[in-house]
């Protein structure tokens, strides 16, 4: 048989060819027009194809031709700040070839070939090279090195090894055996990459938002799922994982999502800065588009593409953030196809390897000792939608069975404005205990204490809410109603933050600590006033709490909220004189 | 090969007919009958192989029998298109339907749409003004928004989507749309009341019809959105008008597909629905916004009923992931009485961000609109709470915001059919309301806007 078949079957997506030798995974180009598609399946002289491209209009006789390469990603100097499709064709480069809309057939390098970068090698003739080792530096971009790997599957004594200006098919270093490696190496996508071993985390992904970081942190390495129905904010949420996590790279994927949506990240991008480093923030993303109209297929490619390429930068020794949004249409994507084909389905008509294969995909995740003997990780967070926001169904449980860190996106809560929709009573992290001795470190020596009390509060503010809805808030006692009050402040004025507002987007995470401390001073100082005798509406009302509330909105709020907390309590402890 | 015709129908069963033996066909080809009795009928190749290809007829299959002949017709469905589409009234599959002449193509496009590249969109911000108070004070729509209205049976969706289509104008600019409608599977008379309501204002001559009603084939209705889509794109991206487009009922869009589904025994999803509606609806929906060097633009307004009223329904469960928002039409408000009944709370403009403020409607816009909702939210709670433990219960806070529930939707959101009110009469309105409520309870308002605008401080 040879590399060369016709096509027998076209039903959408899915095309059946005959008459060709191919093995799963391998790449076929299909049709006179060369669409891209991937052999899913071989039934005798039959193998099913799923294309990445509209299929109308092709005819079976059509010849197809097998690449006898598996789906795979260019890897190398380029990639960042770079926007692709689920198949890693740049969007502005199918721009320049086909216009505003995305016709087919069109090929595109994943960077610029051409380019220049300046190599600097790591490595001298005669060392000693294996598989993932480091042996030179570009500097991509600002904050970005660059890191040039000998190819895991490689290894030898370097011969010769260049230094100076080249671009990423030039070849920079020889092997003894004769192995050219160039700056630009490929990597099959369905393929987790290499390491030496997973640690267990210990350092959280530090996040800037008050109720992830502090209430249900997520370690660098870890994964998390987060699930909620439409209009809850789960792109938003995102999205600032996206701008303010304090990972070194960051990968996006808006898989199957909102055309005009991924254009708004696309606009913001480029001009917000980075708090961790002061570079704009489009220096460390890589994004890849594939919105809800774009071919299907492709869109069950994006999430591979996109974890491909956050392992290759986790082995150069780096802390890479992976946001996939949303893994619903992911999986709605498999079951489309998985449907193409008669499988018999599983639940809801999703195929039965749904939730391996969502665990394998979660299970690339990890913090790893790479190859070259760094420590790098990459971080996953995925957006899940479930229909009607109910949880129970497949992907959603597929996806809590595997994540350590579940963040439950509320519709109520959006209803009420309550931004982040996160709900605090159903959501978790298994991650604090190893992660406690990172913020006593780091942070203060009570910070899980002090967590504790927090979230005792809520808990306790759950329970006395279902009294107070039967009798009025008034029929409590007053140190109850005092633990409402204070409740309600964790809620409006540590929960609540506004992901649009300059300052609030993104707070320190020594800030959410003081902030945190300033509740529980409130409360402290409230509860003795009151056992001198003063007013519960007096004690709340004080002046200096609103101001220590709004100061959350101002530059400089870490540098005075100290100040701002001694003021209150001491008024609050004026309101027994008063009496 | 165009021209032959095949008399190879093995099976027919539903929409679909099954035929063997023929010459290589593409995938989405479009297909002629010619039954026994000289009727011709038209449908679209859905599968396609060496042996057995399965094709999609839009008029249903009946009287089609093992004898008729089939001809392909060697190319995907396109719609002619020109500027004369404007103006006209067409069937759900494109035909002239208001006995006038064929439309003088200017090209032929291709009715299901390539995907516009996210990278060269260009991001919507014009404030459209509607007029209706509730929309544009609390989901603010913007040019290029897909927005679609979430109602019910028995409800008047139908004369918002038309109040929207006669006053929907971008503020200070009398530039007007082109309003592209398109029914599948309504009844003639909603048909009709959309048709004389457009005449009567004039709009007619600024609209193109796409008409698929209830005794029309369902699976037509497959393809008029379609069609509507594609005039709507040349419209807007190739002759720079500002196109609305107005679709309904979309639950009948939906139930089309799965009967097609049914038919080619696939394996169902959610209640029957097959599992690609996702991706169809988003086929559908994507097809709005900017693009980048265009003048033109897509606003769409999809109506769909919620059956049972029940917004978990995957018809809008999963418009609803597509969306820019929704608004959410509320049999409680129209048993009151109250036009429009629009309940703002479960509503949404995703957009409204990037649409309100200083430069496009006014600088309090955000502050007063989230006033509003939070006032009128806690006041609508607490009307829960009154029939437990009765009104006396409740202290001042609460007792002003429970009368300012029922103000707001006597004032706020009742207005008549042609009443337009622009985005200060609605703001001003805001702050008269607001106005019964103590201001130290009015938390979510800056304090430089009571100062400016709050009625105590204007006198």
């Amino acid at each position: 048989m040879s590399n060369e078949g016709v096509i027998y079957r076209i039903s959408g997506p899915v095309v059946t060819a005959t008459g060709m030798s191919a093995a799963m995974y391998d790449v076929v180009r299909v049709g006179h027009e060369g669409l891209m598609g991937e052999v899913i399946e071989l039934h005798g002289e039959k193998a099913v194809i799923q294309v990445y491209e509209d299929t109308s209009g092709i005819r079976p006789g059509e010849p197809v031709l097998n690449t006898q390469e598996t789906l795979s990603v260019s890897l190398g100097p380029g990639l960042l700040t770079q926007i692709y499709d689920g198949i890693q064709r740049p969007l502005p480069t199918l721009e320049k070839e086909m216009g505003v809309f995305i016709t087919r057939g069109v090929d595109a390098d994943a960077f610029d070939l051409e380019k220049i970068w300046t190599f600097e090698p790591q490595v001298a003739v005669g060392d000693e090279v294996v598989g993932g080792q480091v042996i030179g530096h570009v500097q991509e971009t600002d904050t970005i090195i660059h890191k040039i790997m000998v190819p895991p599957t490689a290894s030898g004594t370097v011969k010769s090894i260049e230094s100076g200006d080249f671009n990423v098919t030039q070849t920079v270093c020889v092997l003894e055996d004769g192995t050219e490696m160039q700056m630009m190496q490929k990597w099959p996508v369905r393929t987790p990459r290499p390491f030496q071993q997973k640690y267990a985390p210990d350092t959280p992904l530090v996040t800037g938002m008050r109720i992830l970081d502090f209430l249900f942190p997520l370690a660098k390495g870890g994964a998390a799922g987060i699930p909620g129905p439409f209009g809850s904010g789960k792109t938003v949420t995102q999205q600032s994982l996206a701008k303010y996590s304090d990972a070194q790279l960051v990968v996006y994927i808006g898989c199957g999502e909102r055309g005009n949506e991924m254009t708004e990240v696309l606009d913001e991008f480029p001009h917000l800065i980075d708090p961790n480093t002061g570079k704009p923030l489009m220096e460390r993303t890589v994004m890849i588009a594939n919105t809800s109209n774009m071919p299907v297929a492709a869109r069950e490619a994006s999430v591979y593409t996109g974890i491909t390429i956050a392992e290759y930068f986790r082995d150069m020794g780096y802390d890479v953030a992976l946001m996939a949004d949303s893994t619903s249409r992911w999986a709605e994507a498999m079951r489309e196809i998985s449907s193409r084909l008669e499988e018999m389905p599983g639940e809801e008509g999703y195929p039965a390897y749904l939730s391996s294969r969502i665990a394998e995909f979660y299970e690339r995740a990890g913090r790893v000792e790479t190859l070259n003997g760094d420590d790098g990780s990459v971080t996953v967070i995925g957006a899940v939608s479930p229909p009607g926001g109910d949880i129970s169904e497949p992907v959603s449980q597929g996806t809590l069975r595997i994540v350590k860190v579940f963040w439950g996106l509320d519709a109520g809560l959006a209803r009420q404005r309550h931004f982040p929709a996160i709900n605090w009573l159903n959501s978790y992290s298994l991650y604090p205990q190893s992660l406690d001795q990172w913020f006593r470190d780091n942070i203060s020596q009570d910070f899980p204490e002090v967590r504790t009390q927090i979230s005792g509060l809520l808990q306790i503010e759950s329970e006395l809410q279902e009294i107070v809805q039967l009798v009025g808030s008034d029929a409590l006692p007053t140190d109850q109603q005092l633990t409402l009050e204070v409740a309600r402040m964790i809620r409006e004025f540590f929960l609540q933050q506004n992901g649009f507002h300059d300052v609030d987007a993104y707070c320190d995470i020594h800030l959410q600590y003081r902030m945190a401390k300033a509740i529980l001073s409130f409360q402290d100082a409230a509860k003795s006033a009151m056992a001198s005798g003063a007013q519960l509406g007096d004690v709340v009302n004080v002046p200096s709490r609103s101001d220590l509330m709004r100061g959350r909105f101002e530059k400089g709020y870490i540098d005075i909220i100290d100040s701002m907390v001694d003021t209150m309590t001491a008024e609050i402890a004026a309101t027994v004189e008063d009496n | 090969m165009t021209g032959k015709e095949y008399r190879t129908i093995t099976d027919v069963k539903g929409p679909l007919v099954f035929l063997n033996k023929t010459e290589p066909v593409a995938f989405g080809e479009i297909v002629t009958l010619r039954l026994s009795n000289g009727t011709i009928k038209n449908g679209q190749v859905l599968d396609t192989s060496d042996d057995l290809v399965i094709v999609q007829v839009f008029e249903g299959t009946s009287k089609i029998d093992r004898e008729a002949g089939v001809t392909f017709m060697g190319d995907v469905f396109k719609l002619p298109v020109s500027t004369d589409l404007v103006g006209r009234i067409l069937d759900g599959a494109g035909r002239p339907r208001d006995g006038g002449p064929e439309i003088v193509a200017d090209q032929k496009e291709d009715i299901i749409g390539a995907a516009i590249n996210p990278y060269s969109r260009q991001s919507p911000n014009d404030f459209i003004q509607t007029g209706v108070s509730a929309i544009d004070l609390c989901t603010s729509l913007v040019r290029g928004q897909k927005l679609p209205i979430f109602s019910a049976s028995g409800l008047p969706h139908n004369d918002i989507a038309l109040q929207i289509a006669r006053q929907a104008k971008l503020k200070d600019s009398d530039e007007e749309f082109i309003v592209v409608f398109c029914a599948m599977g309504i009844t003639a008379e909603e048909y009709n009341f959309f048709r004389s309501d457009l005449e009567r204002t004039g709009a007619l001559e600024n609209a193109v019809l796409f008409v698929n009603l209830a005794d029309d084939p369902a699976v037509e209705r497959i393809i008029t959105p379609r069609l509507a889509l594609t005039a709507a794109e040349y419209l807007a991206f190739e002759k720079d008008y500002h196109v609305l487009v107005i679709y309904t009922d979309m639950t009948n869009y939906c139930d089309a597909l799965r009967q097609i589904g049914a038919a080619r025994e696939e394996v169902p999803g959610r209640r029957g629905y097959p599992g690609y509606m996702y991706t169809d609806l988003a086929m559908l929906y994507e097809r709005a916004g900017l693009v980048k060097g265009k003048k033109g633009s897509i606003t769409q307004f999809p109506i769909l009923t919620m059956p049972g009223d029940d917004i978990t329904h995957p018809i809008p469960d999963l418009s609803g992931y597509i969306t820019e928002g929704q608004i959410v039409i509320s049999r409680e408000l129209h048993q009151q009485g109250i036009y429009p009944p629009i309940n703002v709370l479960p509503s949404l403009s995703r957009l409204m961000g990037s649409c309100i403020g200083e430069k496009t409607t006014r600088e309090d816009h955000k502050s007063v609109s989230d006033q509003m909702y939070a006032a009128y939210a806690q006041g609508r709670e607490l009307r829960g709470l009154v029939a437990i433990v009765g009104e006396d219960a409740l202290n001042e806070r609460d007792k002003q915001l429970l009368d300012f529930s029922g103000v707001f939707e006597d004032k706020f959101l009742r207005q008549t059919r042609d009443e337009d009110r622009s985005i200060e009469e609605t703001l001003d309105l805001c702050w008269t309301l607001m106005s019964s409520i103590d201001t130290k309870y009015l938390v979510r308002l800056d304090q430089k806007w009571i100062d400016k605008y709050h009625p105590d401080n204007k006198a």
